[in-house]
């Protein structure tokens, strides 16, 4: 669906030359789920922009739904949904008027039915009437997203797709999302930085920051990536720390053992496995323990382990 | 295949943009008020000035309301802008761009609104100006309304391509304001420039509209083939030209 080779974007503003995207490679098959994850400022909505047409590339190349980005932008067009982070409806405009413009543009056949169907399968019947502004904010999304599907367009591109909703119709969203995968075989193409929503949507996800793609795999895949799952652990007693550490470290499971005061950090292969082991061998050191904790890595843990930072402190 | 295309795209985004315009009546009435309430409040005051040297023939509407009528056409057309503006910032031209629509079906859609608006506003205050004490030959008063109709939409698209330039309104008003006045003021629009010292006749002979006006004054009078008209009709045109070049070519580059 999407093949793009060293696409890239340089700015010039007055303060300098900016290089949003440098040289991003991707290969998107029908019918999956992608999701671009990173920070803000990474690239991301740039990228987008430039794979709908809205930008023209300063490098690379791409195939867009079967056509050549930059010799028939036209062709690209019309079998892409593009919608935008902030949405594209003018407050004053009725929902009803809203399709029907975009669905001529398209020259969409039986119009009136696809959209009486779309509405229905977003929630968004009996609204016909309302001016866009007068909508609440989870329903003037799907009125962005019926904008985006009303052509039946075989790839969407989704530009955070949840952001500044609550979490009630974050998880609806989601389900819509998967339907249109689901039951009209849509590719769908998102940018985000929530980690939860890249986890629970895609089928593989592209990380990106500065401009550039710095991992690639399926949520699980890149978790597995990740020197293995966190156990945290509080000792009782901070002079106790360094038994522990010795302790710990010799623990065959146990690749990296971190101490910060009373807290020690460890990266464990098969966490929930090897806990019963890591509590006796602290037990035959002396080391009392005050609580524990075990989680498997996150995207964050990816992120981190990739970039050497956090996403929720980039983001 | 394409022109049909164009056609159809630029009627769709029309039809988007007058249904915007009868929501809001209120607007529209607001638009033609300046110019109104010059004809109304300033242009009695003028019935005297008639025999004045330099007032040119005919009774004061006759120099008046051509002036008001070009009024009309720039302070309505230049602000149009704002529009486009508001929708960029609400996401709607991105969307409608990654449409297969027409880049050029965007502006002309525009315009065609304004124009119809714009005309509607200007028959009304020919009428008010007639009903005030203008008078002046039928085919005059057609001739002068395509005249301030095809400056309309030069100054239209204009006001669009800065819209695209500035993109905020907070850019957009200051310099709209500073460009305007001052060329209403050249232009001969309230007493004609031949009541002017030499300097300021000068200087006024450099901007567009002093023609424009002359020649809406000259067919207001019945004299249809004088050089003012010649010469306003040739700067209408190429005004015309130049405008919708430029507007055709900045909604066409701001594109992949």
């Amino acid at each position: 669906m999407i093949e793009a080779s060293g696409l890239a974007r340089t700015f010039t503003t007055k303060h300098g030359t900016v290089e949003a995207v440098r040289g991003v490679d991707l290969t998107v098959g029908a019918g999956e789920i992608v999701g671009f994850l990173g920070p803000n400022g990474a690239g991301k909505t740039t990228t987008l922009r430039m794979l709908t047409t809205l930008l023209a590339p300063t490098a690379g190349t791409a195939t867009v739904a079967g056509h050549d980005l930059r010799a028939d932008p036209a062709g690209v067009r019309r079998r892409i949904g593009y919608v935008a982070q902030g949405g594209g409806t003018d407050p004053g405009v009725p929902v009803g008027e809203e399709l029907e413009l975009q669905a001529s543009l398209y020259g969409v056949a039986g119009a009136g039915e696809r959209i009486a169907k779309l509405c229905a399968r977003l929630d968004l019947e009996g609204l016909a009437d309302r001016p866009a502004g007068s909508l609440s904010g989870g329903q003037r999304r799907r009125l962005d997203i019926a904008l985006g599907l009303v052509h039946r367009p075989p790839l969407v591109f989704l530009d955070e797709p949840t952001t500044g909703l609550d979490p009630q119709s974050r998880g609806n969203l989601w389900e819509h999302i998967r339907r249109m995968r689901g039951e009209d075989g849509t590719t769908v193409f998102l940018t985000t930085h929530y980690l939860d929503e890249a986890d629970a949507l895609c089928d593989r996800i592209l990380i990106i920051d500065h401009g550039e793609i710095v991992a690639e795999g399926s949520p699980d895949g890149l978790k597995r990536r990740v020197s293995g799952d966190v156990v945290t652990l509080e000792l009782a007693d901070a002079g106790t720390a360094g038994k522990a550490r010795a302790a710990l470290s010799e623990h065959p499971a146990v690749r990296e053992a971190v101490v910060t005061g009373q807290t020690v950090r460890l990266t464990v292969h098969n966490g929930d496995r090897e806990l019963m082991g890591l509590i006796r061998a602290l037990d035959a050191a002396g080391a009392e323990l005050a609580s524990l904790h075990l989680a498997r890595p996150t995207l964050d843990d990816v992120f981190l382990t990739v970039t050497g930072r956090s996403l929720r402190d980039a983001a | 295949m394409a022109l049909a295309q164009t056609a159809r795209d630029t009627y769709l985004i029309f039809r988007r943009h007058l249904r915007q315009t009868l929501r809001s009546k209120v607007a529209v009435v607001f638009g033609a008020l300046q110019p109104l309430l010059y004809l109304l409040l300033f242009g009695p005051l003028l019935t005297t000035m008639a025999g004045t040297r330099g007032f040119g023939g005919g009774n004061a509407w006759q120099v008046f309301v051509p002036g008001v009528l070009i009024q009309l056409s720039l302070f309505g057309a230049a602000f149009v802008g704002f529009g486009l503006i508001a929708d960029l910032r609400s996401g709607v031209v991105e969307r409608l761009r990654v449409t297969p629509v027409s880049r050029v079906a965007l502006l002309l859609g525009r315009v065609l609104r304004d124009t119809l608006v714009l005309s509607a506003q200007a028959v009304t205050l020919l009428v008010v100006g007639v009903a005030m004490g203008l008078r002046a030959p039928a085919a005059g008063l057609v001739i002068g309304l395509v005249i301030v109709v095809a400056l309309a939409v030069s100054v239209a698209s204009l006001s669009y391509v800065l819209a695209l330039m500035t993109r905020s309104e907070d850019a957009f008003a200051p310099l709209l304001t500073t460009v305007t006045l001052p060329l209403m003021l050249l232009s001969g629009m309230l007493l004609p420039m031949s009541m002017a010292p030499a300097w300021l006749n000068v200087i006024s002979r450099l901007t567009p509209f002093r023609y424009v006006v002359d020649a809406v004054r000259s067919v207001f009078l019945g004299d249809y083939a004088s050089a003012a008209v010649a010469e306003g009709a040739a700067v209408t045109v190429a005004l015309l030209v130049v405008s919708v070049a430029l507007g055709t070519r900045r909604f066409r580059r701001e594109n992949a």
